[in-house]
């Protein structure tokens, strides 16, 4: 999948990878697609498509 | 559609008891939500300018885990709060777990509104210097205006 950021929250526990998942979305315009990767499995909110790369997790987000 | 509210009042000043409630108010926060915290009594605590003093007693607290079985004698023992603070902060570092400061930090950028009581600032006889000066103060009036319109709310 297509994205314009990419955002590594490897190894970062909760609520990191929320609260600055929501920072990297903040620079960005309508309609761009954010990358996110992450390790903490409680992570995980309004994702287009995300897929399992061994234990990570992978997410794509839409600006709306 | 109005954001959803949250309100939650912070009563615990332990390095332990200081998590939830900046963890709760940044994410809230992250998905938009109106956030507002309340403190009151240890809670005041949370509001200083350094958040360095924030500690966890071993102390009456058996749930809290050690690396070696320690002895309530040996848990009294001048230095051992210190330690298991350097402790825990340390095993947060570790495993990607953020500083209070941090997530004070994320709070104020996302706006939460951080409210002190202003009966207990008073009855511990604290300065508002001593505090963050985003603090504003009020009283159990001031958090119900806010909380009687909430979605969540907490007690902490």
């Amino acid at each position: 999948m297509e994205f314009n950021k990419e955002f590594d929250a490897s190894g970062l526990s909760c609520p990191l990878p929320i609260v600055r998942t929501k920072k990297a979305l903040a620079d960005m315009t309508s309609g761009q697609v954010l990358k996110v990767i992450a390790t903490d499995p409680g992570s995980g909110n309004g994702l287009l498509e995300h897929g399992s790369e061994r234990s990570k997790f992978v997410f794509f987000l839409k600006k709306a | 559609m109005a954001a959803k509210k949250m309100a939650l009042i912070a009563t615990k000043g332990t390095l332990d008891m200081a998590y939830p409630p900046f963890i709760l108010a940044s994410t809230a926060a992250a998905l938009g939500w109106d956030v507002q915290i309340f403190f009151t009594f240890y809670g005041l605590q949370l509001l200083r300018k350094s958040l360095d003093d924030i500690k966890i007693s071993p102390l009456a607290n058996p749930a809290m885990p050690m690396p070696v079985p320690m002895p309530v004698m040996v848990q009294m023992l001048p230095g051992m709060e210190s330690m298991a603070t350097m402790m825990m902060k340390n095993k947060m570092k570790s495993k990607g777990v953020a500083s209070l400061q941090e997530l004070r930090d994320i709070c104020l950028e996302s706006d939460v509104k951080f409210v002190a009581c202003q009966m207990t600032v008073d009855l511990f006889e604290f300065e508002t210097s001593e505090f963050i000066k985003e603090v504003e103060y009020g009283g159990a009036a001031t958090f119900m205006e806010f909380a009687g319109e909430s979605d969540v709310c907490l007690y902490i």
